[in-house]
């Protein structure tokens, strides 16, 4: 008893330091990006601002502003695209199994763990070819195909909860394939949907390499854009940190509002299926 | 039956979701360098000019030309990312997949000559010098450099000098130094500049084209103009004791270096001797149009200059030009812009504000400042060579194997290592 | 491809529904068609043309695809920066695996005592996974750059780590071309992966907890383990495929790791933060060694098939039964 009563609170304290030194790149951020321009100095680096300025949000966002909406119009389109193609994919490979279906998803599955450096070279090539090279479409199309695997193994684990007694009896009433996905499937996809989409959006608006090497500076996305305004001591650092900050808002705002869903998705990209 | 059926449905899928991409393609990005369509009608000006300076000089001649040709629809397409690199991989995809931009900027030297000349990718401008009267409005060598097998590819626009000392002078004035001239001037400024704690020699090798450049400094003036030429041509080995002897002073001069260099990139480092954190900064003189652009200091007032040791008589050139690519839809329009950039009219606007000297001799030196003034009459003069570390002296496969023994060598100090590498690396020039 | 619809119907369907069923089959099948062929034609054919490159001499600007064997792979296992590159990327992967799963199992067995504010502290720790790597680089560049950040607390303990700027390699021992040991610098790098990361193998282990019966736990009190053998004993082992999934997943990312090196500390000086990753995009993409380039990308490819190939299989497996 007085051994419990003695680790409960060190179990809080534990977690207290711990979620401190999470967070000091937060405060770190937050505090920096506040600051003006006179305050950004080596030794207040850690001191609060003084008074609250946005200046340097509307510096970093003047700069950043096209990067963000390309990488808006990156993202809806893909995540769109791309969870309508994994439901599809979903669909048939939990409910219509044929032979050889699974040899099929094991080999589409290892696509999601390939370096992309291995397809890189031919893949600009090709949207050279087609004339998507460092177009945002072009990007779009990268992200819905390399998208595949990840997005099919999701809806296929979220397929297999639904039972298969309900595709019988509704085929039993003479609904065919499109029907019972359009009026049975579709329905009951809502949190998968959900799911999904949140999964893929966060990682195309975080994704960096296709971006960087597709895309050039009109049509960069904005991690590249954020890329290249870091790294260097000449752009002002209360400037970076509010750029940092304002790219990160997207997935940060889903993550906080919809969290439950995105750990879901986390987990059934990995867990077995 | 079914393999039609099965033809069919893929058929299906693929138009509609190559039609989806299209849709996006027309609303989204305004069909901006939207791959191949609707490139004829415009006139695509690709170039890695997104700096302070030099940003506001394109611009400056990109709105002069649009007033003087409202009919042509004139594109920036500058790349950003350090020194060109990212805009350089940029344009190796686009030729390569046969969508050249309508013209580029290029080095002159090696990265125009070994590289998309030597591939065939581009036009020779002859008959555009003898129209406009150019043979003898920009020095020889510099023609020589935008020459290969007697034909003369690009434009000239630009001439920084890529050997050069940017000092602080209150540092040099409180402490009693000279500029120095000679390795052993430099020796002795830098020793006693460490004794007083402050760091000689600023450098920001994060990109480590930076270290590259110090060291061809130090070759150039170890090898003399005639036989630093020679290294590229193979006149000269690598493993002459010459260039052993570069790497040696360059070894001597690590300890002179901020300790931080390795994270610093180029401007970080002048903003060192900007601030008077330290004395001296080796590097191009864009770093003047950094020193005033963007930390206002005053030419001959905060910051001084002079040449890198043992060669007051040479001029390391880079040289940014525009060539004529080969398949391009309106290659009337290029030549139309190319004859604007080598006018003096065009020069003299653009490299006032970039902080350059214009490629002509005939400019006007009135609109230059005091540096532009100077190094202007030095290019009549001095013996011009090219920069290894900008792409003009050797191909880039040689380049980037240099830099990577840079980055080995700058922390290793292995003389003997690096001079190997050097030596085999240079089996690749011809 | 042979295709070969399943056989076994529901014994009450009608032989009309049957003749539709069949149909739905083909049907099926054209349904995902156009994935499979994206897949063939982006994952698998492009590979093989990654490969194709990577056995040519095309190492300029131009392309020239004819054959030279495996010079561009002999080349590299002779360069000082590929050597340095499979060292770093070695004692990445151990020293980033081991922490993610360290910490993130030492997180989860604490949230899983009925802590108060557990989604609080669950969210603290979780968060970063929503983060982009890059944003994960630029944050700590700065907070780890030793004129900066983290080192002005430091200083004032007498401290004065390099982090990322560090050159030394521990304990440096001459092997090939480079030092071999563990470069400091990437303990940086290791550090802001691992605030990313661990964030994954907590939620793992916390789902893996939370599924294991209280009874399990229960009936090892009676027979009187106390607590720390009912979590070596019972508990740990239950978690055992869950520590292998994450390690899996973890090695994956280590493996082909490249915006954080590339955001945060570039190449390094001497090379000390270099990846595979990095310098596959450095030499093909601003070197134009293409053949170079490709043996980099089909290197890397064979490390992380070495790990997904058997755990794909052997998850195809445990899905069937």
């Amino acid at each position: 008893m007085t051994a419990k009563a003695f680790t409960r609170p060190l179990m809080y304290l534990i977690l207290a330091l711990l979620s401190i030194l999470f967070l000091i790149p937060v405060y770190v951020v937050i505090v920096t990006s506040l600051k003006p321009l006179d305050e950004v100095t080596l030794a207040k680096m850690w001191a609060l601002p003084t008074h609250i300025d946005f200046s340097s949000y509307a510096e970093a966002f003047s700069k950043l502003a096209p990067n963000f909406w390309n990488s808006v119009y990156l993202v809806i389109p893909a995540t769109i695209l791309s969870a309508f193609l994994g439901s599809l994919n979903g669909y048939v490979l939990s409910k219509w199994r044929f032979k050889g279906a699974d040899w099929i998803f094991t080999a589409v599955l290892f696509g999601m763990f390939i370096p992309y450096q291995s397809i890189l070279i031919p893949l600009i090539r090709f949207l050279s070819h087609i004339g998507l090279y460092n177009t945002i479409p072009g990007l779009i199309l990268v992200h819905v195909v390399y998208g595949i695997p990840i997005t099919t193994l999701m809806f296929r684990n979220f397929y297999a909860s639904i039972p298969m007694e309900m595709i019988e009896s509704a085929q039993i009433d003479g609904a065919g394939i499109f029907k019972i996905y359009r009026h049975i499937m579709i329905p009951l996809s809502l949190l998968g949907l959900v799911v999904v989409g949140i999964w893929q959006f966060t990682n195309i608006w975080n994704e960096f390499l296709f971006a960087v090497t597709i895309t050039t500076t009109d049509q960069h996305p904005i991690m590249v854009a954020l890329q290249n305004l870091s790294g260097s001591q000449i752009v002002q650092w209360n400037v970076q940190m509010a750029g940092a900050i304002i790219a990160a808002l997207p997935t940060l705002l889903v993550y906080i509002f919809l969290g439950k869903f995105f750990v879901r998705g986390m987990l059934a990209g990995s867990v077995k299926g | 039956m079914k393999r039609k059926w099965l033809m069919a449905f893929t058929a299906l899928i693929l138009t509609f979701s190559l039609a989806l991409l299209g849709c996006n393609s027309d609303s989204k990005t305004g069909g901006k360098s939207g791959g191949k369509n609707g490139k004829g009608t415009k006139l695509e000006i690709f170039s890695w000019w997104t700096g302070a300076g030099e940003e506001d000089g394109l611009k400056a001649i990109l709105a002069d030309f649009k007033k003087k040709h409202p009919d042509i629809n004139v594109v920036n397409a500058a790349v950003a990312g350090g020194a060109g690199t990212n805009a350089k991989a940029v344009l190796a995809n686009r030729m390569q997949a046969g969508d050249p931009p309508s013209t580029f900027q290029v080095h002159g030297g090696a990265e125009l000559n070994d590289g998309w000349v030597a591939a065939g990718k581009m036009e020779p401008l002859d008959d555009l010098y003898d129209k406009e009267g150019w043979r003898d409005k920009f020095p020889k060598d510099l023609i020589d450099l935008v020459s290969k097998d007697g034909k003369i590819y690009s434009v000239p626009v630009d001439i920084h000098r890529g050997n050069v000392i940017f000092y602080n002078k209150k540092i040099f004035e409180e402490n009693g130094l000279q500029p120095p001239k000679t390795f052993d001037d430099f020796k002795a400024v830098a020793d006693k500049l460490l004794k007083k704690g402050i760091t000689p020699l600023a450098l920001g090798d994060k990109e480590p084209w930076a270290a590259t450049m110090v060291f061809e400094d130090i070759l150039l003036g170890k090898l003399g103009p005639d036989d630093y030429r020679g290294l590229w041509t193979g006149k000269v080995g690598f493993d002459d004791p010459r260039v052993k002897d570069a790497a040696e002073t360059f070894k001597s001069w690590i300890p002179y270096f901020n300790k931080d260099h390795s994270s610093r990139n180029w401007q970080d480092a002048a903003q060192l001797v900007g601030e008077g954190k330290a004395a001296m900064n080796i590097m191009g003189d864009w770093a003047k149009g950094y020193f005033t652009n963007d930390l206002k200091l005053k030419t001959n007032v905060d910051f001084g200059w002079t040449t890198t040791p043992n060669t007051s008589d040479d001029f390391m050139v880079i040289t940014d030009t525009f060539g004529l690519p080969k398949g391009i839809d309106n290659p009337d329009q290029v030549k139309t812009f190319l004859s604007y950039l080598g006018s003096t009219e065009a020069q003299d606007i653009f490299n006032p504000l970039k902080g350059s000297i214009p490629a002509r001799v005939d400019a006007d030196p009135s609109k230059y400042d005091e540096y532009g003034k100077q190094t202007m009459e030095d290019f009549k003069t001095a013996h011009i060579t090219p920069s290894l570390a900008h792409g003009s002296a050797a191909p880039e496969g040689f380049l980037t194997k240099v830099n990577n023994a840079m980055n080995i060598f700058v922390t290793q100090q292995n003389v003997d290592n690096f001079i190997n590498t050097l030596v085999s690396a240079s089996s690749d020039l011809k | 491809m042979t295709l070969q619809p399943e056989t076994k119907t529901h014994p009450t369907i009608k032989p009309k529904t049957k003749k539709r069923l069949s149909k739905d089959r083909w049907l099926a099948f054209l349904f995902i068609l156009p994935s499979i062929i994206l897949i063939a034609i982006f994952v698998y054919g492009f590979i093989a043309w990654t490969g194709y490159v990577s056995l040519s001499n095309w190492n300029s600007l131009v392309p020239d695809l004819s054959f030279v064997g495996l010079k561009n792979y002999l080349f590299l296992f002779h360069d000082f920066r590929f050597q340095a590159d499979l060292r770093n990327t070695l004692f990445f992967t151990i020293l980033f695996i081991l922490c993610v799963l360290i910490l993130g199992l030492f997180l989860a067995v604490l949230l899983d005592r009925k802590i108060r504010g557990e989604s609080v502290f669950r969210n603290i720790f979780l968060f970063p996974m929503a983060l982009s790597f890059i944003v994960t680089g630029v944050v700590w560049q700065w907070i780890l750059n030793p004129s900066t950040g983290v080192n002005l607390i430091l200083h004032k303990l007498g401290l004065k780590p390099m982090w990322y700027t560090s050159v030394s390699v521990i304990p440096g021992v001459e092997w090939g071309k480079i030092q071999f040991g563990i470069p400091v610098a990437i303990i940086a790098v290791v550090i802001a992966a691992v605030w990313q990361m661990t964030g994954f193998s907590l939620a793992m282990y916390l789902a893996g907890l939370r599924a294991i019966p209280e009874e399990l736990r229960e009936a090892a009190r009676i027979d009187g383990a106390n607590e720390f053998q009912v979590f070596t004993k019972v508990i740990f082992p239950q978690l055992m495929p869950i520590t292998v999934s994450v390690i899996i997943i973890m090695a994956h990312i280590s493996l082909k790791i490249f915006d954080l090196i590339y955001a945060m500390t570039g190449p390094g000086a001497n090379f000390v933060t270099d990846v595979p990753g990095v310098y596959m995009y450095e030499t093909t993409f601003r070197g134009n060694f293409y053949g170079n380039g490709a043996a980099i990308a089909i290197i890397m490819l064979l490390f992380v098939a070495i790990f997904i190939v058997p755990y794909l299989i052997s998850s195809r497996k445990g899905g069937e039964s």
